[in-house]
C-alpha cells in the first residue's frame, strides 16, 4: 500500500498517488512510453506523520504566524522541515520502498540514477503554479540518498513558498498529504526526433526519423549529421534510409552532468537503431499523432538501461506547424477512375518502357 | 568484376550430352542462326517462374498457347497504346521472354481503340465475366467428354449397320486435333480479363506510388487482394474435410497409411464413414483438378489422378484438428487488417484525391478477384483435364508398342503426334505392322538423354544487355525482376555470400531451419517449423503452407503465388531472390525479412 509501480495494473487513485504520479500511471496504462518508475503513496506520508504527535506540533508552529513576516516564516518551514526529516520512518515503509526501488533497479538491469520527484494531491489548485512549489531532484544514485530524498520531498510540503501559497489561497492544512514519484533517468543511447510527415514533401503517409547516438541535443542543434529514416506511417515499413557519420555524441557522465565524447570508428557510420528499434520510434510518433488528433513533432530516446522492447522511451511531442498547414506536393498523372484515367495512366508511365531499343 | 551485359544466346553451349537439343522444339521457338544481329539486339530474360524446369517437346504448348494469346489481347482485343506482346523463346530447354514495345509515333492512334474496346469489357464487367465461366466450362466439358481407346479388332457393327461408312480412326485423329483446339480455346479465355485486370490494378497502383511516394507494394497488394479466391477452394475443401471426420468421430481411420483407396474402404463400412465418403466424392468435382505443379508440364501431378496426395493432406489435417490448432486462415484478421490499411491511406486524402482513390480501389477490386480465380479455372482445371487425355493417348500408343514407356508421347511436339496417329490408322487398316515401334522407342532415348542433360544445367538468368532501368511495371510485377535484381545477377559473386536481397512479398521476421524443395514430390519431406525455400512455389502446396514458418523463391514478383498464400497465410516470405534454392542448403539455419525482402544464412 506504501508503493505503486506506474504500469500497476491496479487503477491509479489519485488520493494516493497525487497529480504527477498519477499521470504517469495513466500515461504508462495508456501505453506512452515514459521512463519506468513508482510512487511512493501519501499512505507512507501519513504513515510517517501520524506515527507521533507531529501534525499538532506543526500546528502549534504555525498557530498566530505573521505570513508577512518573511524571516519568521522561514524560521517556522525550517523547523517544521527539520521534524519532518528526523522522523523515524515506520519499518513497513522502509521496505516497501526498498523492495520498489529493487524492482525498478532490477528492471533497468543494475543500479541506475533515478529523479525523485515530490507529487501533491492539491486537486483544487492549477497544477502548473503548485507543481512549482515541491522539488525534484535529478540523478539520484543509491538506496539510501534515494530514501533521503524521498524524504526531502515530503518536507518540501513546508516550504515557505508551500505555506504562504496556501494561506493566501484559503487551502486548509488539514489532510494535507503528499506522494513520491521515483523515476528513471533516461539514459539515451541513442535519441532523436521523428515527424508524423514527410517534411521535404508533405506527404503525410510518412514518418521521418532523425537519430544518433547519445542525447538528442546534438540532432536538434545540428551539430552532427543524423541518421535519417523514412517509414510509411500505415504499414510501418521503412522505405528509405541513409546512414550518416555520426562523430559525436552527449552522454551522461553519472555524476549528474553531460559529457562530449567523439564516437569510436566501428559505431561513426553503422546504424544508431535497428530494425526493430526504429519501427518502436515510428509506432510512437503514429500514436502520438493519434493521441492529439494532429501532425506531431516528437523527441525520442532509446534507454541503454531497459531491455528491448521497453527501451523506447517518449520525451516529448508538439504540433508540426510548418507542412500540416500546407497541401501536400504530390503530383497526380491520372486522376478519377474508370477507362479514361486508366489510358492516361497507361500513356504516361509505360510508353518507352516495353521492350525494343 | 561486374558485367556490362549478359551473354548472347548464340555463344551459350548446350551442356555436355545436349547437343542438338535444338531439333527437340518448333523451328520458330529456338534462336536461328540467321537472325542472330535481330534476336541479340534484344534483352531476354528468364521466365522460370512459370517453367522452372526443362520442356519435354510437347510441353512447349503451354508457353505457345499461353503467351501468344496474352500477346493477341494486347496487340490485336484492346489495341493497349503502349504494349504490345511478350517475344518467347527456348533456350537450352528454358524459356526466355523479351516485351515488344509499340513506336512512339504509333501510340497515339491506338488510344481510341483501346477507350473502345477496354472500356466495353470494363463497364460491362461482371456480365461478361458470367458468360466467360460459361464458355471456360463448356469447354472443360467437351474436353473431359473425349476418350482415347484402343482400336477395335473390326468395326463395330452399327457402323455396318446404319451404313456409316467410317472407322474409329477418323475420330481419334479429329479427337486429337479437337483436344488441341480446346486447350487452345481455354488459352484465349485466359487473357481475356487478365490483362484488364491487371492494367486496373497498374492504375491504382501508380496512382498509390505518386500519392504516398514510396509506399510499400505490399501496402497496395493488401488493399486490393479478395481473401476469398477459389484459388485457396481445394486447400480448404480438405481442411473442411478433416474437421467432418473430427466431428464424426472418424479421426481413428485416418490414421492408417495405406492410402487413400484403403481408407475408403474401412470408412465405407459404417453409416458415418460413407457420409464422410460421400462428402470427399463430392468435393473432387471440380476442386480436386489441381495441380503441385503450374500446369505447364506433362509430369503434373493433380489430385484427382492421384487420390493419396489429397489423403495425405487430410490425414495431416485431421492430426493438425485433434491437436486442437486452427486449421482455417484468419479470414476475418485478414480482412480487419486490410480495412485498416484502406482506412489510414484515405485518412491521409480528402477531396478530389480521395475520391480518385476510392474510385480506382473500387475498380481493382472488382477486377482482382479474377487476376487470382483464373488460375483455377485454366491452369488447374483445363489443364488437369488436358493432360489426363494426353497421357491417355500416350499409353493407347504405348499399348501397340510405339514407345517404352506409358507417357513417352510427351517427347513429340504435338504436330508429331498427327503422324503417328496415321501411322497406327495405316498399320491398323492395313492389317501390317506400324512403323512407329521401329522408329520412336530409339529416338525417344536419345531425346531423353537430351533433356536430362539439359535438366543438368540451372538456365542464365538473361541474355544480351538490359535496359539502363527497369520500369516497366508488368515486368516488376508479375515476375520480379528490378534494376537492382539484373544488377545483381551482372554481379556474379555477391559481396555478402550469407545474404540474399528479393522482393519484400509477405511482412514477418523469422528464423528457422530451411527445407529445399525443388518440386511437389518433395512436400512429404518439410518438417513443422520449418522454412520452405524452392526455386518457385505452386497454390496447390497450400496445405503445406500451414505447417512451415516461412518462404522464400528463386523467382516471382509481388502477385506470385508464394507471396500470395504467404500473406493469405500470415506468413514471412521473400521472392525473387534469384538463387535461394541454390545458395541455401537443408538444414542452414536460416533468417527470413519479408518486411524488408531479406534473407540471411545465420548457421
Amino acid at each position: 500500500m506504501y508503493t505503486f509501480p506506474f504500469d500497476s495494473a491496479e487503477t491509479p487513485e489519485h488520493d494516493r498517488l497525487g497529480g504527477k504520479c498519477t499521470s504517469l500511471a495513466i500515461m504508462t496504462k495508456a501505453g506512452a512510453p515514459v521512463p519506468p518508475g513508482f510512487a511512493v503513496t501519501t499512505d507512507a506520508f501519513d504513515a510517517v506523520m501520524n506515527q507521533t504527535d507531529l501534525l499538532q506540533q506543526i500546528k502549534a508552529l504555525q498557530a498566530g504566524l505573521d505570513f508577512e513576516d518573511v524571516k519568521a516564516v522561514d524560521a517556522v518551514s525550517a523547523q517544521i522541515r527539520e521534524l519532518i526529516f528526523n522522523q523515524p520512518v515506520p519499518q513497513a515503509v522502509h521496505e516497501e520502498t526498498h523492495q520498489a526501488y529493487e524492482a525498478l533497479m532490477a528492471l533497468c538491469g543494475g543500479e541506475v540514477p533515478v529523479a525523485v520527484r515530490s507529487s501533491a494531491t492539491a486537486e483544487d489548485l492549477p497544477d502548473a503554479s503548485f507543481a512549482g512549489q515541491q522539488d525534484t531532484y535529478l540523478w539520484i544514485i543509491g538506496r539510501s540518498n534515494v530514501m533521503h530524498k524521498i524524504r526531502e520531498c515530503w518536507a518540501s510540503l513546508y516550504t515557505s513558498r508551500a505555506m504562504t501559497y496556501r494561506q493566501a489561497n484559503n487551502i486548509p492544512e488539514e489532510g494535507l498529504s503528499m506522494a513520491v514519484a521515483i523515476q528513471k533517468m533516461v539514459n539515451s543511447r541513442t535519441s532523436g526526433v521523428a515527424m508524423t510527415i514527410d517534411p521535404s514533401n508533405g506527404d503525410r503517409s510518412k514518418i521521418v526519423v532523425d537519430a544518433s547516438w547519445g542525447l538528442g541535443e546534438m540532432v536538434v542543434s545540428g551539430e552532427v549529421t543524423p541518421d535519417n529514416f523514412v517509414i510509411d506511417k500505415v504499414m510501418l515499413h521503412p522505405v528509405k534510409r541513409m546512414i550518416s557519420d555520426k562523430h559525436e555524441e552527449l552522454i551522461p557522465d553519472g555524476r549528474g552532468g553531460i559529457t562530449r565524447h567523439e564516437v569510436e570508428a566501428e559505431r561513426r557510420n553503422s546504424p544508431c537503431l535497428n530494425d526493430e528499434e526504429l519501427i518502436a520510434v515510428a509506432r510512437l510518433a503514429k500514436s502520438a499523432e493519434k493521441h492529439y488528433g494532429s501532425v506531431q513533432d516528437i523527441e525520442w530516446a532509446i534507454d541503454a538501461d531497459l531491455p528491448a522492447g521497453k527501451n523506447v522511451l517518449l520525451l516529448q511531442s508538439r504540433p508540426e506547424t510548418v507542412w500540416s498547414q500546407k497541401p501536400a506536393e504530390v503530383k497526380i498523372t491520372s486522376t478519377g477512375s474508370g477507362i479514361e484515367a486508366i489510358t492516361n495512366s497507361l500513356m504516361a508511365q509505360m510508353a518507352d518502357r516495353f521492350g525494343a531499343k | 568484376m561486374k558485367r556490362k551485359s549478359f551473354d548472347s544466346p548464340y555463344d551459350l553451349k548446350a551442356p555436355a550430352g545436349a547437343e542438338g537439343w535444338q531439333e527437340l522444339y518448333p523451328y520458330n521457338l529456338v534462336f536461328r542462326d540467321n537472325l542472330r544481329e535481330k534476336e541479340d539486339n534484344k534483352f531476354w530474360f528468364c521466365d522460370s517462374q512459370h517453367w522452372p524446369n526443362v520442356f519435354k517437346p510437347f510441353e512447349t504448348v503451354g508457353v505457345e498457347f499461353a503467351v501468344r494469346c496474352l500477346g493477341a489481347y494486347n496487340t490485336r482485343h484492346y489495341i493497349i497504346p503502349p504494349a504490345n506482346g511478350i517475344e518467347f523463346r527456348i533456350h537450352n530447354g528454358y524459356c526466355y521472354m523479351s516485351p515488344v514495345g509499340v513506336a512512339p509515333e504509333l501510340i497515339p492512334d491506338r488510344v481510341p481503340h483501346f477507350l473502345q474496346r477496354a472500356g466495353h469489357y470494363f463497364q460491362n464487367w461482371d456480365s461478361l465475366l458470367e458468360n466467360w465461366k460459361k464458355k471456360v466450362h463448356a469447354t472443360i466439358e467437351e474436353m473431359d467428354a473425349i476418350e482415347f481407346t484402343a482400336l477395335p479388332e473390326m468395326v463395330d457393327w452399327s457402323i455396318i449397320e446404319s451404313g456409316a461408312g467410317i472407322d474409329p480412326t477418323a475420330k481419334m485423329m479429329a479427337d486429337y486435333d479437337r483436344l488441341i483446339q480446346l486447350a487452345y480455346q481455354n488459352w484465349e479465355y485466359h487473357f481475356e480479363f487478365l490483362n484488364l485486370g491487371y492494367v486496373a490494378y497498374l492504375d491504382f497502383f501508380m496512382f498509390c506510388k505518386e500519392s504516398f511516394p514510396g509506399i510499400p507494394d505490399l501496402a497496395i497488394a493488401k488493399m486490393v487482394m479478395g481473401v476469398d479466391s477459389v484459388l485457396f477452394r481445394p486447400d480448404d475443401e480438405l481442411k473442411t474435410l478433416a474437421m467432418l471426420a473430427a466431428n464424426l468421430g472418424l479421426a481413428d481411420v485416418f490414421a492408417n497409411n495405406d492410402g487413400a483407396a484403403a481408407i475408403t474402404a474401412a470408412l465405407g463400412t459404417t453409416e458415418k464413414g460413407r457420409e464422410w465418403v460421400t462428402a470427399w466424392t463430392n468435393a473432387q468435382n471440380p476442386w480436386f483438378n489441381y495441380t503441385s505443379g503450374n500446369g505447364f508440364y506433362g509430369s503434373d501431378v493433380y489430385w484427382r489422378d492421384h487420390l493419396d496426395l489429397p489423403m495425405g493432406y487430410v490425414q495431416d489435417y485431421v492430426r493438425r484438428a485433434a491437436a486442437g490448432e486452427q486449421l482455417h486462415r484468419p479470414k476475418d484478421a485478414l480482412i480487419v487488417e486490410r480495412d485498416r490499411i484502406v482506412g489510414e491511406y484515405s485518412e491521409i486524402l480528402a477531396g478530389d484525391a480521395l475520391a480518385t482513390f476510392q474510385g480506382k480501389l473500387g475498380l481493382a477490386r472488382t477486377v482482382y478477384p479474377y487476376v487470382e480465380d483464373h488460375n483455377f479455372y485454366i491452369e488447374h482445371w483445363t489443364m488437369g483435364v488436358f493432360w489426363r487425355k494426353v497421357r491417355q493417348l500416350s499409353r493407347v500408343l504405348n499399348g501397340y508398342g510405339f514407345w517404352n514407356e506409358p507417357d513417352d508421347m510427351l517427347y513429340l511436339t504435338r504436330d508429331e503426334v498427327r503422324p503417328v496417329l496415321f501411322d497406327l490408322a495405316t498399320g491398323w487398316g492395313v492389317g501390317a505392322d506400324c512403323i512407329a515401334p521401329s522408329y520412336w522407342p530409339e529416338e525417344i532415348e536419345r531425346r531423353r538423354k537430351i533433356v536430362a542433360a539439359l535438366q543438368t544445367a540451372r538456365p542464365e538468368p538473361a541474355f544480351n544487355e538490359p535496359p539502363a532501368e527497369i520500369n516497366e511495371p508488368f515486368t516488376i510485377m508479375l515476375w520480379g525482376i528490378t534494376t537492382e535484381q539484373v544488377a545483381q545477377w551482372l554481379g556474379g559473386d555477391e559481396e555478402d555470400p550469407n545474404a540474399l536481397k528479393g522482393m519484400a512479398a509477405s511482412p514477418g521476421v523469422v528464423e528457422g531451419k530451411a527445407r529445399i524443395i525443388t518440386g511437389p514430390e518433395q512436400l512429404d519431406q518439410l518438417q513443422p517449423g520449418e522454412i520452405l525455400v524452392a526455386p518457385v512455389t505452386a497454390p496447390s502446396w497450400g496445405p503445406v503452407f500451414g505447417k512451415i514458418k516461412a518462404t522464400v523463391t528463386d523467382i516471382g514478383g509481388m502477385m506470385s503465388h508464394a507471396a500470395i498464400v504467404c500473406r493469405e497465410y500470415g506468413l514471412p516470405a521473400v521472392t525473387g531472390t534469384g538463387s535461394a534454392s541454390t545458395k541455401i542448403k537443408t538444414g542452414m539455419m536460416i533468417r527470413v525479412d519479408g518486411s524488408n525482402g531479406k534473407v540471411e544464412i545465420i548457421g
